[in-house]
C-alpha cells in the first residue's frame, strides 16, 4: 500500500516537472503528461506488484485452495472435502484454547506492556546523566533473537533453574511454582516473558513520537505554572495519540500471530494441551507434526481472516485520523 | 529502490534455479541394471546425523568408501534435523520433480503412505540376501510383500536403571512383573529418590508408556490388525488405558514431570539419570549415548553403575516376550537411478553394519554385526531383542503421524490428569478420519 502511495507521489511530481519544462501546445503536453504518468506508476509498482502477488497473494491463494481439501501431502490433494476442515478447527476444544491464548496475550499485551512502557518513556524522555545507556538497556531485550530469548527462559524458569534458586535465597521460597509445567500458570509465564522481550519497542516508539513534542507547548504550559504531571496528562500523552495507537496496531497483531518464543519456551506436551498454545503453534503441530496438510492451512486461513478483520476493523474506527486518506480518498 | 533490487535478486534467483532444474533431473534417469556403473552418476543423499560427531561423521565415510569401490558414483550428503527432514523437508522434496535418491525413512506408517503415492522404488527383488539377513525388522519397511527400505539401526525399549540406587534401596532383582516394578518405586520413593523419570514434555516419552502397556493387554494378531485397518475397536486399547492410569496413580515419576523434556540438559528425564538423580527410565536403545553426552565428565563412574531390563509382564493376552522397537532405515526414491539401490544395499551390508556398530550410535541389524557392539548393556539389548518373539514398531509411527499424534496427545491427556482412556482411543478413531 505504501509503495503504491509513494510511487504515486513521485510519478505526479516528475509529472509536474515535465510539464513545466515545456508550457506551449497546452493539449498535446497534457495528454503526454498523462500518459508519461502512466508509464512512471506502472513502470514504478510493477516490481512490487510481482513481488507482491507471487509471494503473498499466490501462496495465499493456494492455502485456500488447499484448505479445502482432506489432504496428508502424499500426491496432490485430490479429495475435496468443502469447508470441512474449518468446522473441525472450531470443533477442536484445544483449537478454541490456543484463541483464546491469543486473546489472552493481545489484551495482556495492551494492557501490561502500554502503561509500562509509556513511564518508562516518560522518564527516559527526561534529561539525566546515562540517558543514552539506559534507553539502549531498555531496547536489548527486543534486540535478541527470540529463539535466543526463549532458551534462556526456559533455562531460568526450568524447575530449581535461577529462578527458583534466587526466590529461594531471597526468603521467598513459598512463591516457587511450576512456571512452566502448572497447567494454568504458563500462559502467564508466557505473557511476562513477551512483555519483557517487546516491551522495548514499545519504549523506543513512544521515545520517538516524545521527541515530536514541541518543546515549545511543554515551556508554555510550565510558564503558565502546571507541573510535570499536569504536562504530561494534559499535553505530552494526547499529542503522543498517534504513536500509542500505532503501538497497539502492531502490538495487536503481532499477538495474533505469535509463534516463536511459545514454540521454543513451551513444551510439546502443554502445547497439545491447549495450555500454551496460539493460533501459530496449533496449525505447526497439526500441520505439520500430525501431517494434516489440509487441515493445517485451513487453520492459516482463520489465523489470517483474524488478524485481517482485527486490522481493518482497528484501522477503520482507532486509526482512522491518523491514516486519513490513505486507505479512503485520494492521495493528491 | 529497495524494492526492485529485490526483484532481481530474486529473478536472477529463478533464473539460476531454471538453470539448475534439468541439470539435476538428468541425474535422475532410470539406468538399467545392464548399465550398472557405466556412466557417472550422482546421488543425493539425506540423513538425520546433522549433530557434529560420529554419526556424522560415519556416513561420510560410508560414502567416500563407495565411491572409492564405485568411481561412477558421486555421493552428495545433505545431514537435516530429524523433524525438519521428516515433518518438511522430505515430504515436500517428494511432492516437487525433484526429490533426493535415497533418504531416511522411519518405515510404518509413513512409508505405506508414500507407496500409496508412487514415490518409492521397490526394491525387493534386489535385496532378498539382505532381507534374509536383516530378518523379520526389514518388514517395517515392507508394504503388502514387497520391499521398499532397509533398516540400519533397530533396538527394542527397556528401563534403563542405577544398579547402585537400587541395591541401596534393597531391590535385589530387576523387576519382571509390574507388581515387582510397583515394588520398586516404593522401596525407591523410601529411599528418597525419584523412582522414574519420564520425558512427558516431549509427548512420545510418556506415550510409550501406553505403547507398552497395549502390547501386554493386547493380541499380537489385534496389533497387526489394528496397524492395518486403523480402527482399535478392541477393548485392549482402552485397557492400556486404565493401567497406565493405576500405574500413574502410584506417582513413580519426578515433579514436574508433564513439562520434562527428554533429552536436552541434566534436567531432562535423560539427565537425571546420567547424573544419578533418578533411579529409572523407560527409553530405546539409544539412550546410553544421550546419557553419556548429558553426564559429561560424570560418565566414568555412572557407566559402571548402568544397567537395562525389559518392560514387565503383565497378566493378560498379550506376549510377554513381545517388545516395543524401532529403527531407522533409507528408501531410494522411484526415479533414482539403480546405483542407488547398490548403495542401500552396500549401508546393510555385514561389514558396514559391524563398522555401525563400532560407532556405538546404535544397534546394527545384519546378522553377525552384533560382534562390533562392545558395551555390555548395549549387547544385553541387542540378545533381546533377537530373542523376542515379536517386535512391534512404535505405535505412532506404525499407525502414521496423524493417529501417532492423536494418540501421544491423548496419553499426554491422561498424564495431566485431564484425559480419559476412553478419550484417547476415540481421538485416535477420528483423527484417521480428518
Amino acid at each position: 500500500m505504501s509503495t503504491a502511495d509513494q510511487s504515486l507521489g513521485l510519478a505526479d511530481r516528475a509529472g509536474a516537472r515535465s510539464a513545466r519544462l515545456r508550457p506551449a501546445h497546452h493539449q498535446s503536453s497534457r495528454a503526454a503528461r498523462t500518459r508519461r504518468k502512466w508509464y512512471e506508476i506502472i513502470g514504478l509498482t510493477t516490481p512490487a506488484i510481482i513481488v507482491y502477488t507471487m509471494f503473498v497473494l499466490v501462496p495465499m491463494g493456494f492455502a485456500l485452495y488447499y484448505s479445502l481439501y482432506r489432504w496428508r501431502g502424499n500426491g496432490p490433494p485430490t479429495e475435496f472435502v468443502g469447508w470441512r476442515n474449518y468446522l473441525l478447527a472450531f470443533d477442536d476444544p484445544i483449537f478454541v484454547d490456543a484463541l483464546q491464548n491469543n486473546l489472552t496475550i493481545v489484551f495482556g499485551s495492551l494492557l501490561i506492556q502500554g502503561p509500562v512502557a509509556l513511564g518508562v518513556a516518560l522518564l527516559l524522555n527526561r534529561r539525566f546523566r546515562g540517558r543514552a545507556f539506559f534507553r539502549l538497556l531498555v531496547f536489548v531485550p527486543y534486540v535478541l533473537a527470540e529463539v535466543t530469548v526463549g532458551i534462556m527462559w526456559r533455562l531460568i524458569l526450568m524447575r530449581d533453574g535461577s529462578a527458583d534458586t534466587l526466590l529461594q535465597s531471597l526468603g521467598m521460597g513459598g512463591l516457587v511454582q511450576g512456571w512452566l509445567s502448572d497447567l494454568p500458570l504458563i500462559i502467564w509465564t508466557l505473557l511476562f516473558i513477551l512483555t519483557w522481550k517487546y516491551v522495548g519497542f514499545a519504549i523506543i516508539l513512544f521515545l520517538a513520537g516524545l521527541s515530536n513534542v514541541p518543546d515549545e507547548l511543554t515551556e508554555a504550559a510550565a510558564i503558565d505554572g502546571a507541573s510535570w504531571w499536569q504536562i504530561q496528562r494534559h499535553i505530552t500523552i494526547p499529542l503522543l495519540g498517534p504513536t500509542i495507537r500505532i503501538w497497539m496496531f502492531l502490538s495487536m497483531i503481532g499477538s495474533l500471530q505469535v509463534f516463536d518464543v511459545i514454540w521454543v519456551v513451551a513444551a510439546p506436551s502443554v502445547r497439545s494441551l491447549g495450555s500454551a498454545n496460539t493460533m501459530a503453534t496449533y496449525m505447526v503441530d497439526n500441520g505439520f507434526f500430525a501431517r494434516l496438510w489440509g487441515y493445517g492451512n485451513a487453520v492459516a486461513v482463520i489465523l489470517f481472516v483474524i488478524s485481517f478483520v482485527a486490522a481493518l476493523v482497528f484501522q477503520r474506527f482507532v486509526l482512522r485520523r491518523d491514516i486519513q486518506g490513505a486507505l479512503t480518498g485520494r492521495v493528491s | 529502490m529497495a524494492r526492485s533490487r529485490r526483484v532481481r535478486a530474486a529473478m536472477a534467483l529463478m533464473a539460476t534455479s531454471i538453470l539448475v532444474l534439468p541439470a539435476a533431473c538428468s541425474s535422475e534417469e532410470p539406468t538399467s541394471e545392464a548399465g550398472l556403473y557405466k556412466n557417472p552418476v550422482t546421488l543425493t543423499w539425506w540423513h538425520n546425523a546433522a549433530e557434529e560427531g560420529p554419526g556424522k561423521v560415519f556416513w561420510q565415510k560410508v560414502a567416500d568408501d563407495f565411491k572409492k569401490l564405485h568411481p561412477t558414483v558421486t555421493i552428495q550428503i545433505e545431514a537435516i534435523e530429524t523433524n525438519q527432514l521428516q515433518r518438511t523437508r522430505i515430504p515436500a522434496a517428494l511432492l516437487s520433480n525433484d526429490p533426493p535418491d535415497i533418504f531416511q525413512a522411519w518405515g510404518g506408517g509413513e512409508i505405506v503412505d508414500q507407496v500409496k503415492a508412487d514415490y518409492l522404488k521397490d526394491v525387493t527383488e534386489q535385496t532378498k540376501a539382505e532381507v534374509a539377513s536383516i530378518g523379520s525388522a526389514s518388514a517395517i519397511w515392507a508394504v503388502d510383500g514387497k520391499q521398499y527400505g532397509l533398516p540400519f539401526r533397530m533396538g527394542i525399549e527397556g528401563f534403563w536403571y542405577n544398579k547402585k540406587m537400587f541395591a541401596d534401596a534393597g531391590i535385589t532383582a530387576p523387576p519382571k512383573t509390574m507388581d515387582e516394578l510397583k515394588q520398586a518405586v516404593t522401596k525407591l520413593k523410601g529411599a528418597n529418590v525419584i523412582p522414574i523419570s519420564v520425558g512427558a514434555g516431549d509427548k512420545w516419552p510418556a506415550a510409550h508408556y501406553w505403547y507398552n502397556f497395549a502390547l501386554r493387554a493386547c493380541s499380537i494378531d489385534t496389533l497387526k490388525g489394528a496397524t492395518k485397518d486403523l480402527k482399535f475397536d478392541d477393548a485392549c486399547f482402552v485397557k492400556a488405558g486404565t493401567d497406565l492410569k493405576d500405574f500413574i496413580g502410584i506417582q513413580p515419576f519426578q515433579p514436574n514431570f508433564i513439562a520434562t523434556v527428554s533429552q536436552q540438559g541434566a534436567g531432562s528425564s535423560a539427565g537425571l539419570v546420567a547424573t544419578g538423580k533418578a533411579a529409572m527410565e523407560l527409553m530405546g536403545d539409544w539412550n546410553f549415548g544421550v546419557m553419556q553426552n548429558l553426564a559429561g565428565a560424570q560418565w566414568a563412574t555412572m557407566k559402571p553403575n548402568i544397567g537395562w531390563f525389559a518392560f514387565p509382564a503383565i497378566t493378560g493376552p498379550g506376549d510377554p516376550k513381545a517388545a516395543l522397537g524401532g529403527g531407522d532405515g533409507f528408501a531410494c526414491s522411484k526415479k533414482a537411478p539403480a546405483e542407488c539401490v547398490e548403495f542401500l544395499k552396500y549401508i546393510a551390508s555385514p561389514e558396514v553394519q559391524k563398522a555401525y556398530a563400532a560407532v556405538g550410535v546404535g544397534l546394527p541389524v545384519a546378522k553377525g554385526a552384533g560382534d562390533g557392539v562392545s558395551e555390555p548393556v548395549l549387547k544385553s539389548i541387542l540378545e533381546a531383542t533377537n530373542s523376542a518373539s515379536y517386535v512391534q514398531l512404535w505405535l505412532d509411527t506404525a499407525y502414521g503421524s496423524t493417529v501417532g499424534t492423536a494418540m501421544n496427545d491423548g496419553v499426554i491427556a491422561i498424564f495431566a490428569g485431564t484425559g480419559t482412556p476412553q478419550k484417547v482411543v476415540g481421538d485416535m478413531k477420528s483423527a484417521a478420519k480428518k
